[in-house]
């Protein structure tokens, strides 16, 4: 691994390890089960080289912001890198945004350049909101011959020739804006020093250390901050190789761990939980004795795996389960929302360890991290080493908010010195989850719950009340408000979170099947992860601020004790 | 069995996702959103997007099924590939 304390920016640190491993494989593309790209890092570079120049030429200066678009793929690290290499300010969007949501981020980072994929721009160019686009370079992937791009440039006919010059930044210099949420509300760009990155990137391998000939499966998306940090800088400035799917279907995500000896993967609790709904149905197929045979096996890998995991040992007591995931899986790397502890174990108990771990993207990637000494279901870990984790306020039972204070903590949110103040206190993140240090005095930390009014999916989405409100305006109610339901209704707990719109009626309005139907209709037109789960009628006029804001706050004090959960009609 | 659509290609998307999650095909109709109506996950409805592909014998990006949650949108995204 190159030593990350004697570089200033992410981009030099990269732009090293394209020459240290020359020769070893850095990146590998499938779709489905066709190779489509293997470069090793000289390739990589020879790749980035043509279009570092020709960001030159189009005076990509030191400190300009250029977002990325783009599904998992090697274009996307390729541009990256040569971003980087340039002096630029990175901005990943979440590629699963609507067209809409692209535009009004993009508006907010104040991006100069951006890098997208043909079906992600075309939905872009056909936006009413299109006209405002202010970026002034953009460079498509994938175009098809003759298609009109509106004037953008095909990203694989963006190339000069001749050697680049190398953009030196220092460690207290922009490396990314990342948004955590804000496509409907007030946009939260986390803003992220190239020290942030280096420092999360030191912690994070010294528990989990990368090396050449590791295999890294990238499934998450890379413009999410864990697969951006392991899935891209992690592996990179290690020698490693980061393998991308172009699709995300079971089978093939199966097969890529068998076909590529997969080392390490990152997964989300969705995930995770299919693969284990698929081991389940093939274990419930085996005949009576093979199952007893499996069971005991199991049941002996648990206990000689208690103290710590025995991973060789495990390949060998349990061949036909390691080998579907290809025989070399060092551990499954989980996070991004909460995960149920049985699932966690059903794994561990194969012999395949699971790193449970959490984080947030103002905290650059991860704050704890489990290091399976031994292994624990039911915490998310412990504080990485150069991070602070204090629970502030504790009550009877030691739960209370968590606060976070590490280099790799984000510097503020992009233009808004007013949620920066509530949010970075005296140098501490407060990061609204609620959680306390295990009784065993091991330092492991345990999550119970939100404090603040938003959800976390399965999927690893935040969702923000204020982003999805938008589709309901028109409603025919007096008003209408969302809330996360734990907002509204404390409860000690993560998993099975929703969000809740509460409508107050008219006066004399009933509440009937036409606007149940108006409801169901508006909200479908709401990505899925994005949906409400139910509603609820209130009774009472909303408080509002002097300019007619909704008071949430105080809305939400109403409600809690004011209405039972139960009475949340799901849609 | 609810009433078949006009439309083949719905009526055949309807049924495989009857059968491939096995569940009554008349619980099913052409604006039902399927995520709910089947209680699937994105990864699930990944796995029918492949079912749909072997008996179309077409071959479907990921990134058709974003924002599609109706059998009916999806039915079009298959037609336009027939």
């Amino acid at each position: 691994m190159l030593d990350l304390r004697q570089y200033a920016s992410l981009g030099a640190a990269l732009k090293d390890a394209l020459d240290r491993w020359p020769n070893e494989v850095c990146l590998i593309e499938a779709d489905r089960d066709r190779e489509k790209v293997r470069l090793t890092y000289s390739d990589f570079k020879e790749m980035a080289r043509p279009l570092c120049r020709a960001l030159e030429d189009a005076d990509f200066k030191a400190g300009d912001r250029a977002a990325i678009v783009m599904t998992n793929q090697s274009k996307w690290l390729i541009s990256a890198y040569s971003l980087l290499f340039c002096g630029g300010v990175l901005v990943p969007l979440d590629y699963k945004l609507t067209a809409a949501e692209h535009l009004q981020l993009l508006a907010h980072s104040k991006a100069r350049f951006l890098v997208v994929e043909y079906h992600l721009w075309r939905a872009i160019t056909e936006s009413p909101e299109f006209a405002r686009l202010a970026v002034e370079i953009v460079l498509v992937t994938e175009a098809p011959a003759g298609a009109d791009l509106r004037g953008a440039y095909r990203w694989e006919e963006f190339r000069r020739k001749g050697e680049p010059q190398f953009v030196a930044r220092q460690r207290e210099d922009t490396a990314c804006i990342v948004y955590s949420s804000g496509t409907g509300g007030r946009p939260k760009g986390c803003v992220l020093t190239h020290d942030s990155y280096l420092e999360q990137c030191v912690s994070l391998t010294a528990w989990y250390p990368f090396w050449p000939g590791v295999r890294y499966l990238s499934i998450l998306p890379t413009n999410h901050a864990i697969d951006f940090m392991v899935g891209f800088i992690g592996p990179f400035v290690c020698g490693a190789c980061v393998v991308h799917l172009r699709t995300l279907r079971p089978e093939f995500v199966r097969d890529a761990f068998v076909r590529y000896r997969i080392t390490y993967v990152s997964l989300v609790p969705m995930v995770l939980k299919n693969l284990e709904r698929g081991l389940r149905a093939k274990f419930d197929e085996l005949k009576p004795a093979k199952r007893l045979i499996l069971d005991r096996l199991i049941g002996l890998n648990k206990m000689l795996t208690r103290a710590h995991p025995h991973v060789e040992f495990s390949r060998r007591l349990l061949p036909q389960v390691h080998r579907a995931f290809g025989g070399e899986l060092r551990a499954l790397i989980v996070g991004g929302a909460f995960t149920d502890p049985s699932t966690l174990q059903f794994f561990y108990d194969l012999g395949i360890p699971v790193t449970c771990g959490y984080g947030l993207t103002e905290a650059c990637t991860a704050v704890t991290l489990n290091d399976l000494k031994p292994f624990r279901a039911d915490t998310v870990g412990k504080p990485l080493p150069g991070t602070e984790v204090r629970v502030l306020n504790p009550d009877s039972d030691g739960i209370g908010e968590v606060a976070v204070r590490s280099r790799a903590v984000m510097s503020h949110y992009l233009d808004d010195p007013e949620q920066t103040a509530q949010t970075i206190v005296e140098g501490w993140l407060l990061t609204g989850d609620q959680g306390r240090f295990d009784v065993d005095g091991r330092g492991h930390l345990q999550l119970f719950g939100r404090k603040k009014n938003m959800i976390v999916t399965e999927g690893g989405k935040n969702i923000y009340p204020e982003d999805v409100e938008a589709v309901f305006d028109g409603l025919p109610v007096k008003e209408f408000c969302v809330f996360a339901a734990h907002y509204l209704w404390a409860q000690n707990t993560l998993g099975n979170e929703m969000l809740v719109l509460v409508v107050r009626l008219e006066q004399n309005q009933q509440f009937d099947d036409r606007l149940r139907k108006e409801i169901v209709a508006r909200n479908r037109r709401l990505a899925d992860f994005k949906r409400v789960g139910g509603y609820l009628v209130w009774e009472k006029d909303f408080p509002r601020t002097a300019s007619l804001k909704i008071k949430r706050g105080d809305l939400a004090a109403e409600i809690g004790p004011g209405a039972a959960r139960a009475g949340v009609v799901e849609i | 069995m609810s009433a078949p659509t006009n439309d083949h290609t719905l009526d055949e998307v309807l049924n495989l996702a009857a059968s491939h999650f096995k569940v009554s095909r008349e619980k099913l109709t052409p604006d039902d959103d399927f995520f709910k109506t089947l209680g699937i996950d994105s990864l699930q409805a990944l796995d029918l997007l492949t079912r749909l592909e072997h008996h179309f014998r077409i071959e479907l990006p990921d990134y058709e099924l974003q924002g599609v949650s109706d059998f009916r949108t999806l039915a079009n995204r298959i037609r336009a590939r027939l």
